[in-house]
């Protein structure tokens, strides 16, 4: 594998690749771009976070400090929860904070 | 030898091509397949182009059935109608879709062989099969027992089947249920489907019975199931576990009789979820262990046993993660960011997952499972401190906002997935 690997970074294949997205257009880069560098954690978040019209918290209309407070809040128990609790206790402060951004920079960038 | 020089002539002239047409370098998106239109399937695909890949999805279907809440079409309370998602809205975003079955995978020449003859080429594969009901390992059960004794453990014409059984079922009938030894697709949905079934039974036949038989004596969710049987369903339902003699040994689908280490039950209607593995496209690849499950790398998904080729959902050795539809979402959405780094030559880091698993013990009683994962061992492990069941003894207004939530998770995860 890592011989074919390297073979492909002299033929050209990643720089043209890297190319290609340069010259993406921005809203796409912009979104590819997050995409790409999502913190650990944050793409699940969608599986239950949508659009409206359900009794499960839209989260595109939140800030980060919001969506890190609320988290904050159900890891240490200072906000009830039937679930969030149980999945804030698997993220520390740090990884709280990456997440939060991440969703507030990913609802700016669809808007 | 094929593959990689196809591939250096067509680099070449795309790097010469690169300076004066734009419009080429389309061609120089890494070309990734992915095999299985499913939750985690269809997630990656989509995921993968919009990360900038160039994206086959490899679907025999048309339409795809889901798995996670079926056990309301078994119930009667919704139609299967409802389960039923087309993949229009991926192709019209830019996924290439080849209706058709990946027969084969020659990893050495990273091509995909379709059943029409047709070879596909790739740079990454993505294998995302679910699973196959594994009809060599219950004595008596093979395919033409699942048409007298239906597993629906594939959502579709298997679950419909099962349901006009249950309909024409005679109050005072008697319904058996097999349960497997883990591992298996959705560890809860038995205990789930016994549930609902229960329900059904009790609302509209209570006079007939429902013995569950499992080869195990702990499961998912267990005191919570319990609790509620107890509560809800204990002059309907009997559960036998492995140390009573739940374990199936053999079906005799003439007689309508599941056998086990203890005795004999014969049925009126049954329901045989027999033991399964990843589906076959993943031996065709060689990417199955002696266990028929894929062994995967937890930070990238990549086959321990075959290079360049992925495996997503319940077909991969996830360690502590469940073969559940969220579980496949959250994989797929992690493995398509890896396999976007990993083609831009840079390292993806270690991945942090989620599971959440509703389940309705009553059309307006729901329970939940969550939990939060990272590589560890080689496989993926629980986070500490994190994840666990809804408590025990809650309220029902708790009950029935988890009852509320689940079919929330359904409508919003199914929108991600194929709307």
């Amino acid at each position: 594998m890592m011989r074919s690997r390297s073979r492909l970074v002299m033929q050209g294949f990643l720089p043209a690749c890297l190319l290609w997205f340069a010259l993406a257009s921005p809203a796409f880069a912009q979104g590819a771009g997050l995409l790409l560098n999502a913190p650990a954690g944050a793409t699940a978040c969608s599986g239950c976070h949508g659009a409206s019209g359900s009794a499960l918290p839209v989260l595109s209309t939140l800030t980060a400090a919001q969506i890190e407070d609320a988290m904050v809040a159900f890891s240490s128990g200072a906000r009830d929860a039937t679930l969030m609790n149980r999945i804030a206790k698997g993220f520390s402060a740090d990884e709280i904070r990456a997440i939060a951004q991440w969703i507030a920079a990913q609802s700016g960038a669809s808007k | 030898m094929t593959g990689p020089i196809t591939r250096r002539s067509a680099l070449g002239g795309l790097a010469a091509a690169t300076l004066f047409a734009p419009a080429v370098l389309a061609q120089a998106k890494p070309r990734v397949i992915v095999i299985g239109g499913g939750f985690g399937g269809a997630t990656c695909a989509r995921n993968l182009h919009r990360l900038g890949m160039a994206v086959t999805l490899i679907e025999e279907n048309a339409v795809y059935t889901s798995c996670p809440f079926s056990n309301l079409v078994l119930h009667g309370s919704r139609d299967i109608g409802a389960q039923q998602f087309t993949y229009e809205a991926i192709a019209r975003e830019g996924v290439e879709i080849v209706a058709m079955r990946a027969q084969g995978v020659d990893g050495d020449a990273r091509r995909v062989l379709l059943s029409d003859g047709r070879t596909l080429a790739y740079d990454r594969l993505v294998l995302s099969p679910g699973i196959d009901v594994n009809f060599d390992a219950l004595p008596g059960y093979d395919s033409a027992a699942a048409d007298i004794m239906p597993h629906a453990w594939k959502a579709g014409a298997q679950t419909l089947l099962l349901r006009r059984q249950l309909e024409a079922m005679p109050d005072g009938g008697v319904f058996v249920m097999s349960v497997p030894a883990n591992p298996y697709r959705c560890p809860p949905g038995p205990y789930e489907r016994a549930s609902l079934i229960a329900h059904y039974l009790k609302t509209q036949k209570p006079k007939s019975k429902l013995i569950m038989l499992d080869a195990k004596d702990v499961f998912s969710k267990q005191r919570l199931f319990l609790d509620a049987w107890k509560a809800l369903y204990s002059d309907i339902l009997e559960y036998v576990p492995l140390a009573s003699g739940g374990k199936t040994t053999e079906i005799d689908a003439k007689s309508m009789t599941v056998v086990t280490e203890f005795g004999r039950h014969k049925a009126d209607v049954a329901n045989v979820i027999p033991p399964q593995r990843a589906g076959a496209i993943a031996q065709a690849a060689g990417a199955l262990d002696r266990s028929g499950w894929c062994p995967i790398d937890p930070v990238t998904f990549e086959s321990k046993l075959r290079p360049n080729i992925h495996v997503i959902g319940d077909a991969a050795i996830a360690g502590a993660m469940p073969k559940s539809a969220f579980a496949a979402n959250a994989q797929a959405k992690a493995c398509a960011q890896a396999i976007a780094l990993l083609t831009s030559g840079k390292a993806p880091g270690e991945p942090k997952l989620i599971n959440t698993c509703y389940s309705l013990v009553a059309p307006d009683y729901g329970i939940s499972v969550a939990g939060v994962y990272q590589p560890g061992k080689g496989i993926f492990v629980d986070v500490q401190g994190a994840g666990g069941v809804s408590p025990i003894g809650a309220a029902p207004d708790v009950r029935a906002l988890e009852a509320q939530y689940a079919h929330d998770w359904f409508k919003i995860t199914t929108a991600e997935v194929f709307g």
